[in-house]
């Protein structure tokens, strides 16, 4: 019994050596382990076996089928291994070929600089405000201490709809029906449409976008004005950026002022951008005019308050470096997809 | 407005300041210098020289060859055409390798075979006249040799040029900017009294006015200069003139053109014995009245201007421009000179109905001050007396009928410094007033009659501030109420259909508001759609801008036809863009946000559809509905639908039509959606709430079944969801078949349907009855067979 069981170790030892599938090493489980298997069958001998040898040749039956086992387990793993290994070597992609990107699209260039404008003074407790287009010439004009025969009126600059009725030259009208509307405190950015009637070039559009702010509130001051100017620039131009005021004039305003910002592309030291100066002009402001105020039914004994007016195609160009202005309105997909 | 920094010298010093410096101190205190050009900058290596010989050319009758000293060595040879040499004239000299005016380079070169080292210069070659000259520039016998020709002819002059801002009239003029410079540089400013001898007579011996109507005008001052003598102005005159771009034209011109640079006002000089009954009368104009101006040019009056006349005829436009009739001449003796102060509305609508601004119209329409009249006429006169062209009668004509009144205003440091956030001292703010020319005293502001645009508070705190320098105000953040800003849901919305869009693969495009009215013909829009019922511009750049939109899809198809002109080979677009509707007894039209997409190139009416429906679900729209729409003439008639919510209509997409994309050459399938962003707004919810999680396994039976072709898959839909089965989770279609298999005129329609239940796992009974009545349904409503 001994030898045959030493036989079976031996035939499992050689018969795994040769076996190269996980198939083929199911058979030989089933061989030497299964039921109807060759250790099974040495096994049932073990009745015709004396009490003393009994216990010597099951333990010895027992370390065989440990060891087979045991063998089994070792091949079956480095079977797998193997399979495992192989797969991978054949599903080896080239993983420089060019990824799958989904369909690309973009907002215009012009929305995406107005949605920073209006994330950077909502920051600072602004709501959005909105104006007709059409607009009447008392709100464009009249309400804004700009009567009638006011040289800023020329036809050149205004298309008209009929006597009371322009195109919006600004979006300060939407100062007023803010006004007319709310009682301060104020905090808005009124973004939109303008239209003045000049001709199409490289710097010029009869329609472009200005963005508004105005501010009314009790004790507001012209220092408040330049603090939030300036938390304006840095926030969209950059911490380094300097800010300077020059006193400027604006019907609606009063003491008004034009800002200019160090030059982004020479840091101020003077180059082509900026025309040597060193200084770019980005908007106009000023405190809001107290006839401005009274026309609105708001006390300037009480109430003082702070507007603005930004170009936002201007903002854009230094952001992106548009260098014509008919490039915003043509919407040509190659240059749509640059942004 | 052009300023030679040399004149500031007549009221101030202004020693050690540098062009840069000047440049930008006064831009920071508010009187805007665009640049300082000086025209010596265009000038090199021309100096003046003394022609030592002349000789003949040998080979060409019309040049001479000339020997000239210019300071150097040895003389040079030129050899010129100009008939006034002569030996010993001193004239400019252009040398080898010299610069004049206008980028012109001299160097050497042959004439006819004869060397010539340069070019003796005539006035126009010298940039100092417009007219072409007969001959070359004869200096002064005393002029030194060898000089650079800028210093002989003072043409080594800075001109600064200022942007004034039209608030600001007073610094339309030499005195106001000078004051300006004192008060930013602080430095003393005086403008002298005019000082001159008068004879013994009366102006009113001589001349007379009336002012028909003291709206027209608030003060008309007059002189009366006689014995005049017509001459050329001074050379120092001419030169500024000159260097403020005004050309000379005889002394007494000059002279009112001098005194308007340097008071800022308009003045005018009539020859008083064309003056018919020597009498001035200011009136508005006649309807049709006819002038001819200075400029020879016949004009046609109407009663919105005012007009000088004398007893008979109109004499001037006032404000504007002189008639021809009473014009100084040489043979003029007597001279009445105007300082008037027309009003500023008037004058502005005369010179725009007659298409002529002119510098004194300019000046007029900003608002003048009357009490700067009787100055400017004085500071006249005691030029005609220094240039010896004439004896100043005594007395002068001022017909004032409105006083100016001065303006005073409480002072009120407090309130300023509140108001700009600083700390300035009273008795800083009270000398920066002075350097002004405002007055304060016993706590009142007394306002120069000049500052017209001072008003109140607001104004003087900005005087203050910008002398004290607008950089020093400190930057401080808003105190106060909080306030909750934001965006309105509607406005949200615009961002996240924006972003959906975009993130759909559509480039968003911004396009005018304003478009030619035939472009609707263009899109097959009707001739009585209500949609050709425009707002119209009434001055609009040309027709192709004339009216506002009221659709967006000419504006579409237009970006889209550029992008297809430009072989850009495919395309996908939108806008949010507002359409203009006039409303029947309004004064505005209604303004209405309407969504545009566009596409062409590798995209079909899916793709777009599947846009549309992407963005309705995207902002929580699901009750939408798409029917076939064959009557839009804009679309192809096969490929086109209706979108509605809820039985709104929402908009239109479709398949332009071939005609339509032959208007706009594009030889490609377009398809466009126009929708209703305001009726999306009215309808879209940010309100998701969560359900549960399926706890049962779901049973999913597939059916194919014919129909005829016509059916659309639309009906079969609504069969299938319209059981009322609880049971029922959602239906897809998977598979549409036309072939020889299903039949001629028939199509195969095959639909994946899920069946759950939310407490127990569904069994055939269950679902057998539901698929039962689906089939049942089918077959009754749209003659469908179960394949």
């Amino acid at each position: 019994m001994k030898e045959k069981l030493n036989k079976i170790k031996s035939m499992a030892d050689e018969a795994f050596a040769s076996s190269h599938t996980l198939e083929s090493l199911e058979e030989l489980r089933v061989k030497f382990l299964g039921k109807k298997g060759e250790l099974t069958a040495v096994m049932k001998g073990m009745g015709a076996l004396s009490p003393d040898e009994r216990p010597v040749m099951g333990q010895l039956a027992n370390e065989v089928r440990d060891y087979i086992g045991e063998k089994l387990e070792e091949t079956k793993k480095a079977l797998q291994a193997a399979a495992e290994e192989k797969k991978i070597r054949e599903e080896t992609i080239d993983v420089t070929i060019p990824g799958k990107c989904p369909k690309k699209g973009a907002k215009h260039p012009l929305t995406q600089v107005l949605d920073d404008l209006k994330d950077i003074f909502i920051g600072m407790g602004f709501s959005i405000a909105e104006g007709p287009e059409v607009e009447l010439d008392y709100y464009n004009f009249e309400a804004l201490n700009i009567p009638k025969d006011h040289p800023a009126r020329d036809t050149q600059d205004t298309f008209y709809i009929d006597e009371n009725v322009v195109l919006r030259t600004q979006t300060s009208p939407m100062q007023i029906r803010t006004m007319e509307k709310q009682k301060p405190p104020i905090r808005v950015l009124a973004p939109g449409r303008v239209y003045r009637s000049d001709a199409v070039d490289a710097t010029h559009s009869p329609v472009f976008h200005q963005v508004e702010g105005l501010v009314v509130d009790k004790g507001i001051t012209m220092a408040d004005l330049k603090g939030t100017l300036e938390t304006f620039v840095h926030k969209l131009y950059g911490e380094e950026t300097r800010l300077r005021f020059r006193p400027h004039h604006f019907p609606f305003t009063e003491p008004s002022a034009e800002v200019d910002i160090s030059c982004f592309n020479c840091g101020g030291k003077g180059c082509n951008i900026c025309k040597g100066e060193g200084w770019i002009e980005i908007l106009g402001c000023g405190m809001v005019h107290p006839k401005v105020l009274k026309n609105c039914n708001i006390d300037p004994d009480i109430y003082s308050g702070f507007a603005f007016g930004i170009g936002l195609e201007r903002v854009a160009q230094f952001r992106y470096d548009v260098k014509d202005m008919r490039m915003y309105y043509e919407n040509d997909m190659r240059f749509l997809s640059q942004f | 407005m052009k300023l030679p920094l040399s004149w500031l010298k007549d009221y101030m010093n202004i020693d050690g300041i540098d062009n840069a410096e000047y440049m930008h101190k006064m831009t920071m205190s508010g009187s805007i210098v665009e640049g300082i050009e000086n025209p010596a900058d265009e000038f090199k290596n021309v100096v003046t020289g003394k022609i030592l010989k002349i000789e003949k050319h040998p080979d060409a009758d019309k040049l001479v060859v000339c020997q000239v000293d210019v300071g150097e060595e040895a003389p040079i040879q030129i050899v010129t055409g100009a008939k006034n040499v002569f030996e010993g004239a001193i004239v400019p000299v252009a040398k080898h390798k010299s610069c004049l005016p206008g980028g012109v380079k001299i160097t050497k070169g042959k004439l006819r075979g004869v060397e010539s080292f340069g070019m003796m210069c005539s006035t126009d070659e010298l940039g100092i006249s417009e007219e072409r000259a007969t001959g070359i520039l004869i200096l002064p016998d005393d002029t030194a040799i060898g000089e650079d020709v800028t210093k002989t002819l003072g043409l080594d002059e800075s001109v600064a040029e200022f942007e004034i801002t039209s608030n600001r009239p007073d610094c339309m003029s030499i005195i106001g900017l000078a004051r300006e410079t004192a008060a930013t540089f602080g430095r003393e400013f005086t403008v002298p009294t005019a000082l001159f001898e008068t004879n013994n007579e009366d102006v009113s011996e001589y001349a007379s006015a009336e002012i028909k109507d003291d709206e027209l005008c608030s003060r008309f001052v007059g002189r009366v200069v006689k014995n005049v003598k017509i001459a050329p102005s001074p050379e120092w005159m001419q030169r500024r003139l000159k260097a403020c771009g005004i050309r000379a034209i005889n002394n007494v011109v000059d002279i009112t053109n001098y005194i308007m640079l340097e008071y800022g006002q308009p003045m005018h000089a009539y020859d008083l014995d064309n003056v018919e009954g020597r009498k001035i009368i200011v009136r508005h104009a006649e309807e049709n009245e006819k002038l001819e101006t200075l400029d020879d040019q016949p004009r046609v009056l109407n009663e919105s201007m005012i007009v000088i006349s004398d007893e008979k005829r109109a004499i001037g436009v006032a404000g504007v421009m002189g008639g021809a009739n009473s014009e100084v001449t040489d043979n003029t003796t007597t001279v009445l000179f105007e300082s008037a102060c027309f009003n500023a509305a008037a004058v502005r609508r005369g010179a725009k109905s007659l298409g002529m601004r002119t510098d004194a119209s300019a000046l007029f329409e900003k608002g003048l001050d009357s009490e700067n009249c009787l100055n400017a006429i004085n500071r006249a006169c005691q030029l005609m007396v220094e240039l010896g062209a004439g004896e100043v009668v005594g007395g002068y004509i001022d017909v004032y009928p409105k006083k100016k009144v001065q303006t005073v205003l409480p002072f009120e440091p407090e309130k300023m410094n509140d108001f700009l956030g600083m700390d300035i001292s009273e008795q800083e703010m009270t000398d920066i007033l002075a350097t002004l020319d405002f007055e304060v005293k016993d706590g009142k502001v007394y306002v120069p009659t000049f500052r017209g645009d001072i008003e109140g508070m607001a104004d003087i705190a900005e005087e203050v501030a910008r002398i004290y320098g607008y950089d020093r105000i400190p930057t401080t953040m808003m105190r106060g109420e909080v306030v909750a800003g934001g965006k309105t849901p509607k406005q949200r919305l615009a961002d996240i259909v924006r972003d959906e869009l975009a993130g759909s693969g559509l480039y968003e495009i911004i396009t005018y508001s304003f478009i030619d009215p035939k472009e609707n013909s263009l899109v097959n829009i009707p001739a009585d759609d209500t949609r050709n019922n425009f707002v119209r511009i009434t001055n609009p750049l040309g027709e192709e801008s004339s009216v506002m939109r009221t659709d967006l899809i000419s504006s579409m198809m237009k970006t889209l036809r550029t992008n297809y002109a430009r072989r850009n080979a495919e395309a996908a677009l939108f806008e949010l863009g507002t359409i203009f509707t006039p409303v029947e007894g309004e004064q505005l039209p209604d303004e209405t946000v309407n969504i545009a997409i566009g596409m062409y190139g590798n995209c079909d009416f899916y793709d777009i559809k599947g846009i549309v429906e992407g963005m309705l679900n995207r902002v929580g729209i699901s009750n939408y509905e798409f029917k076939a729409d064959t009557t839009n003439p804009t679309f192809h008639a096969g490929r086109c639908a209706e979108v509605t919510i809820g039985g709104k209509k929402l908009g239109t997409v479709g398949q332009i039509s071939p005609k339509v994309c032959d208007n706009f050459k594009i030889d490609a399938e377009v398809y466009v959606a126009i929708l209703d962003f305001e009726l999306i707004a009215e309808k879209f919810t940010f309100d998701t709430h969560c359900k549960d999680l399926p706890k049962f396994p779901a049973v999913t039976r597939d059916i194919a079944v014919t129909v005829n072709k016509s059916v659309p898959v639309g009906e079969i839909v609504k069969i299938i969801k319209g059981q009322n089965a609880d049971i029922l989770e959602s239906c897809e279609l998977f598979d549409i078949y036309e072939g020889v298999q299903v039949g001629k005129d028939k199509k195969s329609v095959a639909y994946s349907i899920t069946f759950r239940a939310s407490d127990k796992t569904l069994t055939d009974d269950d679902v057998n009855p539901v698929m039962d009545k689906i089939l049942k349904d089918l077959e009754l409503k749209l003659d469908a067979q179960l394949r």
